[in-house]
């Protein structure tokens, strides 16, 4: 059984029923084999169409970042063919496993989904192209270098024949692949490095069911689940005696973990799950508190016996006898994703023993594992259709919590497809969180103002033991805990970084980049350092970075473009972080305001970026401006507590998203220099907080150490 | 069995009274672009309108639609896009696009109401969220639709198709 053949069983079951809006359904795939005619796959990337359309396929999911575009611009740039015959198909992670991961890493986080793929997405697309003219060529029997291809069509120089793409695909298709190819120099580029619409905007405004909360397929029931509110609970009993009267319940499943209704609306399965009267068994942490978590890690810091994650030098002696010594502890809370779309899959069990599966997911090679893993089948019998994603921000990748759910739901009805959404509630408290965490740092200047020595503490959990557990740790180091601190760029002679290793039992997760608290605390801490050494901001930093490093040029070009040192208007005030990470650098400032009554109001944030290489301008400054907001949110507003071993935060209106009238103005300051690959959808979040935390000192005097803002209080010192 | 007068179609369904119309909607109309997001008033995912106004769908019980136009993302295109939808394509305003239809409903019950709006009633108005940080784009497409709308023969881009 193939995926084609399956997905042609839909369409019969559908057209069979009475087609109309009652079946309606909608795959992220380009139509088959419309008219009769066939397209050809001239290799695993490159489909083309008799009549010139191009499919191109993409093997990473879209989250709204802009790769599905990104990755099509770059394939399709070698393939010099006609942009607007371009459309995108998601890879098939089924057929990614038969075919031995021919398309490389379905993984979409860390922001790498260009960097990570653009060597071979490029070549793919030269090698289809160089297939394409040495078909031509055959044809005509003339040397494949007499040849030139604009736009998709091939042209014998000498002779003036031509020939389209669509025409020799199949041809090409049976050519053995050439074993090198030259890629284009980027000042070359024709379609990539330019803004082109992004291919999955049309749908999404005519509200086309393109997400995974939308699937719908014939005799489709909808799921809600409850998990035990106490990380690591269980269920212990339940009465669903009412629950199961409620009109359209057809199911009251009980896991160990969690509880889930079955019924024949979502809304139906929703209110009969909330008339269930659960006993949860919390297991050992139901006293868990934001006290019990803050005192785990104040144990850790005191830990003497720390590994260290960087040493330069010898930063005791430094420190002793430094002119002057700053000390300061800073700290972050846990928080939620928040994607705007819930944790969704749906999953039908087959007749035939095939298991197919839909959702949003940011990795479709893992969430076929755990499909599988959960089924209890091959890999090869379990087929995952991606879904667009509504949001991911490292919530739908490391954890398929969602995608075993649904599986083991479904599993429970075999022949029927089920749809598993959360609601908000259950998403809120049920994440893998950003890691809340506490760090100290000492700070020894020398008699010039000099920093000599950066001596940070680290207490913060670790994400890998969660979800990698299997993961070797040198030292029990987790990276992204220690990131920014273990590999400042700033030329400080004696360096230490300790890491204390407290996980506690919230989970925790990859939160859009994680590791970003610590771009918080760094770069507020060099601030209080540049003005205990009575310097500005940024001579202090520039004075740390040698010329040429690539921090360096970031912060010269914000500096530049937000008139760093220039007087500022009545009320308004600066502040600037440094940052780089994901593959790129970055530099930021924040132009606020704080009233008499101390409430901050950023008006404009200044970001400059290299990435190296720009493959979509205006989907780059799109990222940046969902890293200010998402940065801001949390930054202003944002906290999940802990009480009685469970999240306090339930939805939006204790959880509060940034809303449209706070949005400041945001310039994004482009500067590839060339030479590497960096990433766009984690960086530009790294320089917010600081920025904003520096800003609000040179506005009121008063140092930010803990987020969020709303419980500081702001009016001048 | 309740009467409902969607998109200018009418439609019988057996459900609750109580039922949100937003689950009407998506689990029994089949009508999957409007969106849940919280489910309490609190985000505009699930933003329609009822004879001409914005209202969150998440929490209007279904019976109290009964007799009134619903309009929902998937009847706001007529012949072409409607100005919103065009300049969102323009302006290239949505990022995942999940909150997008409820922001889209918004802005076009906000033109509707006021032709040519200033920022503070967009402000005003667009109280939907986003968590991918398109307001800036919100708001300069709104602005831009406007503008389309009051050329009068303007050009419209793409097709409802
Ligand atoms: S789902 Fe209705 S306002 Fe959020
Ligand atoms: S575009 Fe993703 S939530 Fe708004």
């Amino acid at each position: 059984m193939t995926i084609t053949l399956s997905r042609r069983d839909f369409m019969k079951a559908s057209a069979a029923i009475g087609g109309g809006l009652a079946l309606e359904f909608w795959f992220p795939v380009a139509a088959k084999a419309a008219g009769g005619v066939s397209s050809t796959e001239v290799n695993a990337w490159v489909v083309i169409h008799p009549d010139d359309r191009v499919v191109i396929r993409i093997a990473r999911s879209e989250m709204g970042q802009g790769s599905y575009t990104a990755l099509a611009q770059l394939v399709a740039e070698e393939l010099d063919c006609d942009w607007a015959k371009v459309s995108a198909e998601f890879a098939s992670p089924n057929e990614h496993i038969r075919r031995k991961r021919i398309w490389g890493s379905m993984s979409t986080g860390g922001s790498m989904g260009i960097r990570g793929s653009q060597d071979y997405v490029r070549k793919a697309g030269a090698s289809a192209r160089e297939m394409l003219v040495a078909a031509a060529a055959a044809q005509w029997q003339v040397p494949a270098n007499e040849c030139s291809v604009d736009k998709g069509v091939i042209t014998h120089v000498l002779s003036g024949r031509k020939l389209r793409y669509g025409q020799v695909a199949g041809a090409a298709a049976k050519l053995t692949p050439p074993s090198d190819v030259k890629l284009r120099d980027s000042k070359d580029w024709k379609i990539a490095g330019k803004s082109m619409h992004r291919l999955d905007i049309p749908d999404k405004v005519l509200g086309k069911p393109v997400f995974g909360v939308d699937v719908a397929l014939p005799g489709m029931l909808h799921a809600s689940i409850a998990q035990c509110p106490v990380f690591g609970g269980k269920v212990k009993s339940l009465d669903a005696r009412i629950a199961e009267k409620m009109r359209g319940v057809k199911k009251v499943l009980r896991e160990e973990n969690f509880i889930a209704v079955i019924a024949d609306s979502w809304w139906r399965a929703d209110q009969a799950l909330n008339k269930i009267v659960v006993e949860w068994d919390v297991g050992a942490h139901g006293n868990a508190s934001n006290e019990t978590i803050a005192a785990m890690f104040r144990e850790g810091l005191a830990d003497p016996k720390l590994p260290q994650a960087r040493k330069l030098g010898d930063t005791d002696a430094a420190l002793a006898s430094a002119a002057k010594v700053v000390e300061a502890e800073y700290q972050s809370p846990y928080l939620n994703h928040a994607t705007m779309e819930p944790q969704t899959c749906t999953a039908w069990f087959k007749p035939d023993g095939f298991l197919e599966v839909w959702t949003s997911t940011q990795n479709g090679e893992a969430s076929l594992a755990v499909a599988a893993e959960t089924a209890g089948l091959p890999q090869e019998k379990v087929e995952v259709h991606k879904m667009m994603l509504g949001g991911g921000f490292g919530r739908r990748g490391g954890s398929q919590d969602f995608v075993r759910q649904g599986v083991t739901i479904a599993k429970s009805m075999p022949g029927v497809p089920v749809k598993l959404m959360w609601s908000r509630q259950e998403d809120m408290q049920h994440g893998f969180y950003r890691p809340a965490s506490m760090v100290r740092m000492k700070g020894g200047l020398d008699a010039q103002g000099k920093l000599v020595a950066l001596h940070t503490r680290i207490a913060c959990p670790s994400i890998l033991a969660v979800l990698m557990p299997e993961a070797p740790l040198k030292d029990g180091i987790d990276f992204s805990a220690v990131r920014s601190f273990n590999d400042a760029p700033y030329e400080i002679p004696n360096q230490q970084v300790d890491y204390a290793r407290r996980n506690g039992h919230v989970p925790v997760g990859f939160w859009r980049a994680p590791g970003q608290q610590n771009a918080f605390y760094r770069e507020c801490f060099i601030d209080e350092l540049a003005s205990a050494a009575g310097k500005d901001p940024l001579d202090f930093r520039l004075a740390m970075l040698r010329a040429g490093d690539k921090n360096r040029l970031v912060l010269e070009a914000v500096a530049k473009a937000a008139a760093w040192g220039s007087p500022m208007p009545p009320g308004l005030h600066r502040g600037l972080a440094s940052i780089d990470g994901f593959g790129s650098y970055t530099a930021m400032v924040v132009e606020l305001s704080v009233s008499a009554k101390g409430v901050a109001k950023v008006h404009r944030v200044i970001v400059a970026i290299d990435s190296g290489y720009v493959v979509n301008p205006d989907t780059c400054r799109a990222q940046a401006e969902s890293n200010v907001v998402y940065g801001l949110s949390a930054v202003f507003q944002q906290e999940n507590n802990v009480r009685n071993g469970r999240i306090v935060e339930s939805n939006f209106h204790n959880f509060r998203l940034m809303p449209l009238p706070d949005m400041p103005k945001v310039e994004t300051v482009l500067v590839p220099t060339g030479g590497f690959w960096g990433g766009h959808g984690e960086p530009a979040i790294l320089g917010i907080a600081p920025a904003v935390c520096n800003a609000i000192f040179a506005a009121t005097g008063k140092r930010i150490r803990s987020l969020p803002l709303k419980h500081h209080d702001l009016r001048k010192a | 069995m309740l009467k409902l007068n969607v998109n200018g179609r009418s439609h019988t369904v057996d459900v609750e009274p109580e039922m949100p119309l937003l689950w009407v909607l998506r689990d029994h109309l089949n009508l999957r672009g409007t969106k849940y997001g919280c489910g309490m008033s609190l985000c505009g995912a699930c933003t329609v309108h009822i004879d001409g106004v914005a209202v969150e769908s998440c929490s209007l019980p279904v019976s109290e639609a009964v007799g009134k136009k619903i309009l929902t993302i998937e009847g706001l295109a007529k012949r072409d896009l409607h100005p919103i939808q065009a300049a969102w394509i323009e302006h290239e305003v949505p990022q995942c696009g999940y909150c997008q239809t409820g922001m889209i409903m918004s802005a076009a019950a906000l033109l509707d109401k006021k032709p040519r709006p200033t920022d503070d009633d967009i402000d005003a108005a667009m109280t939907n969220l986003c968590r991918c940080g398109t307001y800036a784009r919100v708001k300069k497409a709104i602005h831009a639709a406007a503008e389309m709308r009051a050329l009068p023969g303007a050009a419209r881009k793409g097709t409802a198709s």
